[in-house]
């Protein structure tokens, strides 16, 4: 990892106030797709509705993560066996649900990229934006391998008319900042649990250390596969992989892209020391071509 | 391949059509600032001041233009609350303060004929950080997850840094009496002609990559940018020094192709950004070049 990546910890400036590392597992082999995590989180978090509308897949009405979706439920309905230890799988249909989250990176793109230091490292090694300090400059929106981040268009307050009739008059007098999942920063400065984790009713997003979660997950895969589930694998468990492994991380049951996640995400900033080289040669190279546009004299 | 329901897997930027405009006037402004200094310390004074006052006006509209795409405008001082080398646009923003404060105050200085010392104390600052101006935003959005952007990171700021300068050339060669503007002329031929050259380049490395750049609305800016800067640059290169009628015809068909090559670039982020395919199979390929077998809990099969 780069020397501009943060350290792997990303408390260490918080001194005596560092927390051990939290996070989140979701074993989406036990998911159910009741959507009580997306429930609590907007009702704890007071996250604005997300428009009302039927995508016709399968049981996703919420259909991505965004400002105003800190947890999303994805539905995968799949002609596959369940299990490929050859019993009871011809014609089989296994139905796949995984509740997304922010991964809360160990090398956030989203952390790096802010121009304006919004977005922190909190004490529980989380990644949260400071919604009193973002201008909204939507850096963090393509940064994010995983499309978390999004800008909120909707209203500053109540009374005021809805942010189409606005965007004609004055462009911007709607909320404007970006938003994403906290993993709950004030619950767990109260010493709680997360409010999805809380009422996940399966165990199936799991909240903890991180350490502890990584070393429960491995049980767990070891268990799924021995008993031949089709598929099993972790999903940014992996403390060495693009982003420098995920705080929240999950087990799935096929390809990450099957739930609309990317395979081998990275932290682009990992990037900019080769990047910055590269715009330096070609700063010289403008300045080299300008003085040679007066070779040869000015008429 | 398969996907989530055709979905895409990151969020195309929320950035609205000021934000290429200011990709435009930024590379304007700071090559114009480079180009007013070499024409300073070469003697040729109409050029040095001529370009001096657009390198002011394109720094004068590039903030404005940045503030109306915040989603909250009035925090725009927020951008120069820390400085940060991991995000290029906080770096972009102190580069921008520090070129525009010096390119106004070269411009005013040499409007009112006062401090010539001082005026070229400012200039020399406009032009050394007008440079990196012309190039931190190929930096910057190469420096995310949009496949187009990030996988064309060697290219980009010699594409920005090229069609700067043919800018700021074609600006020159409207503003300058055609006797004095022949450095200009070549400034804005010669970037044009780079700036084709890296394009292709960029396109046919980035392979499948190279896709949104050639398709759709990118596509077609990408066509209008060609035509205009490469029929602008012909034309200033055959009667360019014949008159000023000449001239500004093809200075401002060179503009007007580096405005619509910036409109591609952004457009083609977007696109690609749009289509899950070009995220996941970069990222395949990416894993493979790499040697997938390390990397089990990311990619291995059931």
């Amino acid at each position: 990892m780069s020397a501009l990546a943060e350290p792997a910890d990303g408390v260490g400036t918080y001194g005596d106030e560092a927390r051990e590392r939290v996070g989140f597992f979701t074993d989406t082999s036990v998911c159910i797709g009741c959507k009580a995590c997306e429930v609590a989180c907007k009702e704890w978090n007071l996250v604005p509705e997300d428009g009302l509308v039927w995508t016709g897949e399968s049981y996703d009405n919420t259909s991505a993560l965004g400002a105003n979706t800190w947890r999303h439920v994805a539905f995968v309905e799949q002609n596959e066996p369940a299990r490929v230890d050859g019993e009871g799988q011809v014609d089989a249909l296994r139905w796949l649900m995984s509740s997304d989250v922010c991964k809360h990176c160990t090398h956030a793109a989203c952390l790096d990229v802010c121009p304006t230091g919004s977005l922190i490292r909190t004490e529980f090694g989380t990644v949260v934006v400071q919604e009193d300090i973002c201008n909204g400059c939507g850096y963090c929106v393509p940064a994010c391998p995983f499309g978390v981040l999004d800008r909120r268009h909707l209203p500053r307050h109540s009374g005021d008319p809805p942010a189409e009739i606005l965007g004609l008059q004055l462009g911007k007098k709607e909320d404007g900042r970006v938003w994403k999942c906290t993993l709950c920063y004030d619950r767990l400065k109260g010493g709680h649990e997360p409010a999805c984790a809380k009422a996940c009713p399966t165990d199936s997003i799991q909240f903890g250390p991180l350490d502890e979660l990584r070393e429960r997950a491995d049980g767990r895969l070891e268990k799924l596969q021995a008993e031949s589930w089709n598929g099993a694998r972790l999903y940014g468990r992996d403390p060495d992989d693009g982003v420098g492994g995920f705080g929240a991380f999950f087990l799935l049951l096929d390809e990450p892209e099957v739930y609309g996640l990317p395979p081998d995400p990275v932290v682009t900033t990992r990037d900019l020391p080769s990047m910055w080289r590269t715009a330096a040669i070609a700063v010289g190279a403008l300045a080299v071509g300008v003085v040679a546009a007066f070779v040869g004299g000015s008429d | 391949m398969e996907s989530y329901y055709g979905r895409p897997i990151i969020k195309e930027p929320v950035w609205q059509p000021e934000i290429p405009v200011y990709f435009f006037t930024g590379g304007l402004g700071g090559a114009s600032s480079v180009l007013s200094l070499v024409a300073r310390v070469s003697g040729n004074e109409v050029l040095a001041r001529r370009s001096i006052y657009i390198g002011a006006a394109a720094d004068a509209v590039s903030p404005l233009l940045l503030i109306s795409d915040l989603g909250r405008p009035e925090r725009f001082l927020n951008m120069l609350r820390v400085f940060k080398v991991t995000s290029p646009m906080s770096v972009g923003s102190w580069i921008l303060a520090v070129s525009s404060a010096g390119s106004s105050g070269a411009a005013f200085l040499n409007a009112i004929g006062r401090l010539r010392r001082v005026g070229d104390v400012a200039r020399t600052v406009s032009a050394v950080s007008g440079a990196p101006l012309a190039v931190y935003t190929a930096t910057l959005i190469s420096d995310t997850a949009i496949p187009v952007w990030h996988e064309a990171r060697r290219e980009l700021p010699f594409l920005f840094g090229s069609s700067a300068a043919a800018s700021a050339g074609a600006a020159a060669a409207i503003a300058v009496p055609a006797r004095e503007a022949a450095p200009a002329r070549r400034l804005a031929i010669g970037g044009a002609l780079v700036e084709s050259a890296v394009m292709l380049a960029m396109k046919r490395r980035l392979g499948l990559l190279g896709e949104p750049y050639d398709r759709d609305e990118a596509g077609r800016s990408a066509k209008v940018a060609k035509a205009c800067s490469l029929g602008g640059a012909t034309l200033l290169a055959l009667a360019g020094r014949k008159g000023r009628l000449a001239s500004s015809a093809g200075g401002a068909l060179i503009l007007a192709g580096e405005l619509a090559l910036r409109w591609s670039v952004f457009k083609a982020g977007f696109q690609s950004a749009r289509d899950p395919k070009y995220t996941v199979l970069a990222q395949r390929e990416r894993a493979i070049r790499r040697g997938a077998g390390a990397r089990s809990d990311l990619l291995a099969r059931p």
